[in-house]
């Protein structure tokens, strides 16, 4: 115990400025989060879910919080063109965590979609109907203290082709702390894809937290991206809660490149039968970085097909965790479940945890899980040499076939180039640090 | 074309390599033959510069510069080549990349610029022709998935390729059925110049009288003790090697 208290005070404090600042919905729930908090506390590393990153740790330092709504400066159209080129996408920005009003035309959207500011747009009937539950003290800090974020609606039977790019931009002149929200609703039938790009544009100590509620009717289908460029001195701690009803279908892909602290945790259940979910993980990191990924898929129901696979690059002195856990329950028979977890370590300083959990209640299930840490292959890299091929270069290239089996398993093909393209310069070591997004020019 | 004189080595604590001598000159094939566990292979990985081999003793000369000295990627672009006896699968990289990769750093130790894209593909087709190799073959991942004699000829083909003034055969034929061999032989023997030197290891005479070389060694225990002409090599696959063993005083 410890750190958490500067965030009870806080709370204490400025509930009324934190109100003022939001809407009636985010506030209804505020209070509730804000005493589940306050009773348990940051999760200790004996908590098993948290057994890889500090989270009291990462807490700790006092930041700054913009809860007076400060209008921060910035034109994210001049700051970042983080275009990941060939990809038409309607541009969204997040600046810190609130979202980003300009009058830019943004492209046609179908009709009834709605994409906006979550503070205005959120309703009681969803909003932290997930996140509420997960019983989790960083999503209850999250929810205590976001004001606004996205909220993204696709009404019944509508298809939104054209992928949807939300910028989060993290832009301060001092440390700062961020609490964003994303609320993600898919009707019946509705079809959505997502690219969430995170930046920072600042050479700052940034605090994001993030939860991202996405409730998937049936036979909708959500394409979920999330890309972290951000650099060393970031700290992220994202809790994504996905909810699936009957026949739908979800990608979810995180992908980090570059961070300083990150833990991503993934909860996602099967409501409905038939449904069916796809986890792609891609990280590489070096330096002291330290990169988390916590998932939990849980087969509530019968008939529904999960399937993950995660793929890390460790360089220098970098920490990398995996813990996957798959929840059959009582009676979901016919689970389809498959978790691969498969880490290169290129240093003897890197480390690797890695923790794939199948826990069964059903007894016609196909389940299965795996898990290796490894590094380059020896004969691979010699007879790569022996055709002239510099082992420098042999092991980019090494580096590159092995990270290349999840990215190409990524649907959003100028995506997918474009990290085939960002991978490859980040092995050659040219890209060091995400500052202003010139990675992206 | 080299020069080994009283070469040692050994693989961890074990002595493999006890006092090579051989001299190869421009133009010339050599056969090296002798039982299992003589040192035939050790003795083409360490010329290459494989890591897990430690010369102790003794020196290699390429083309008056000494090989020991150069990392195995130098000692590739100086011009030799090694044909594995097991090459190696590399899932996800694909055979185009990798050529492409060799061809270009080889250009660029030569101070050439990277070649082309389109030379580039037509130096592959045209040397797939070599050995016959399915084009399907050099889009797939470095001899993932293939078979023992594609493999083979895969080596051949990379041979081809690379243009390499020494080549390391080291038991090119085991696994080769009668037309893969017959394949892998002429493919060797197109790419013989009057500046290309060869060596050919081998337990057997069938691939030597299709690559005829003029000088056969005999490597027994880490050190030739016998050299010959062609005849040589019929007389092993008559008579095995136990009469060499007598001649140098073994039982």
């Amino acid at each position: 115990m410890g750190s958490e208290q500067q965030y009870i005070d806080l709370y204490k404090q400025c509930r009324t400025m934190i109100h003022e600042h939001s809407s009636d919905v985010m506030n209804s729930v505020r209070d509730e989060a804000f005493e589940r908090f306050a009773s348990a506390g940051f999760p200790s590393r004996k908590v098993e879910r948290y057994k890889y990153t500090d989270i009291q740790k990462l807490f700790a330092p006092d930041y700054g919080l913009n809860l007076n709504r400060l209008n921060i400066p910035v034109d994210p159209y001049k700051a970042f063109r983080c275009d990941v080129p060939n990809l038409s996408t309607s541009l969204y920005f997040v600046v810190n965590d609130g979202f980003y009003q300009d009058e830019k035309p943004k492209g046609h959207l179908p009709e009834g979609v709605i994409i906006g500011s979550l503070k205005a747009f959120a309703t009681t009937a969803y909003y932290n109907q997930l996140a509420g539950k997960a019983n989790d003290a960083t999503t209850d800090l999250n929810t205590m203290l976001a004001q606004d974020g996205l909220y993204v609606y696709v009404p019944k039977n509508v298809k939104v082709d054209r992928a949807i790019q939300v910028i989060n931009i993290l832009r301060s002149d001092v440390d700062l702390m961020v609490n964003r929200r994303v609320l993600i609703v898919l009707e019946a039938g509705a079809e959505l894809k997502m690219l969430f790009c995170d930046h920072a544009a600042d050479d700052k100590n940034f605090l994001a937290t993030q939860v991202i509620e996405a409730y998937v009717g049936e036979n909708a289908s959500l394409d979920l991206y999330c890309l972290e460029e951000t650099h060393h001195k970031n700290v992220r701690v994202s809790n994504v809660y996905i909810d699936q009803q009957r026949d739908s279908r979800v990608n979810h892909n995180v992908i980090t490149l570059h961070n300083g602290v990150t833990r991503n945790k993934l909860d996602l259940t099967f409501s409905g039968e038939g449904a069916e979910c796809q986890c792609y993980g891609c990280v590489i990191a070096d330096k002291h970085q330290h990169v988390d990924n916590n998932t939990l898929i849980t087969h509530k129901v019968p008939h529904c097909t999960s399937n993950e696979l995660y793929k890390y690059v460790l360089d220098d002195q970098a920490i990398g965790a995996f813990a996957g856990r798959v929840l059959v329950e009582h009676g979901a028979q016919k689970t389809s479940s498959q978790m691969t977890n498969q880490n290169l370590t290129a240093t003897k300083e890197a480390r690797m945890f890695t923790q794939p959990m199948l826990e069964i209640y059903a007894d016609d299930v196909k389940c299965a899980h795996g898990s290796t840490v490894g590094q380059l292959n020896d004969a691979a890299l010699f007879y790569m040499r022996q055709r002239g091929i510099s082992l420098e270069e042999a092991k980019v290239l090494l580096q590159n076939a092995f990270i290349n089996e999840v990215i190409d398993m990524m649907q959003l093909e100028p995506l997918r180039d474009r990290l085939h393209y960002l991978v490859e310069k980040r092995f050659r070591g040219e890209l060091n640090k995400c500052k202003g997004c010139q990675l992206c020019k | 074309m080299l020069e080994v004189k009283n070469l040692h080595a050994r693989i961890g604590d074990k002595e493999i390599l006890k006092g090579i001598d051989l001299v190869i000159n421009d133009g010339e094939t050599h056969a090296i033959m002798g039982p299992n566990g003589s040192g035939k292979s050790t003795l083409s990985a360490v010329l290459v510069g494989n890591p897990l081999y430690e010369v102790t003793e003794g020196e290699a000369y390429f083309n008056g510069k000494n090989l020991l000295e150069m990392k195995p990627e130098d000692r590739a672009h100086e011009g030799l080549f090694l044909s594995f006896q097991y090459p190696v699968e590399i899932p996800g990289v694909s055979m185009t990349n990798f050529m492409k990769a060799a061809i270009n750093e080889k250009r660029k130790y030569q101070g050439l610029e990277p070649m082309n894209a389109a030379e580039f593909l037509k130096l592959m087709r045209e040397k797939r022709k070599v050995v016959e190799l399915d084009s399907k073959l050099a889009n797939r991942s470095v001899n993932e998935g293939f078979s023992g004699g594609e493999k083979k000829r895969n080596e051949i083909f990379q041979m081809a390729m690379l243009e390499p003034k020494l080549s390391i055969l080291d038991e090119t034929d085991s696994g080769l059925d009668v037309d893969a061999m017959r394949i892998v032989a002429e493919g060797v023997n197109k790419l013989q110049t009057p500046e290309t030197s060869c060596i050919v290891i081998t337990h057997y005479d069938r691939l030597l009288e299709m690559i005829k070389p003029q000088f056969v060694h005999v490597l027994y225990k880490g050190k030739i003790v016998k050299t010959g002409g062609p005849e040589l090599a019929v007389q092993i696959q008559e008579h095995g090697y136990d009469w060499i063993k007598e001649e140098i005083g073994e039982e």
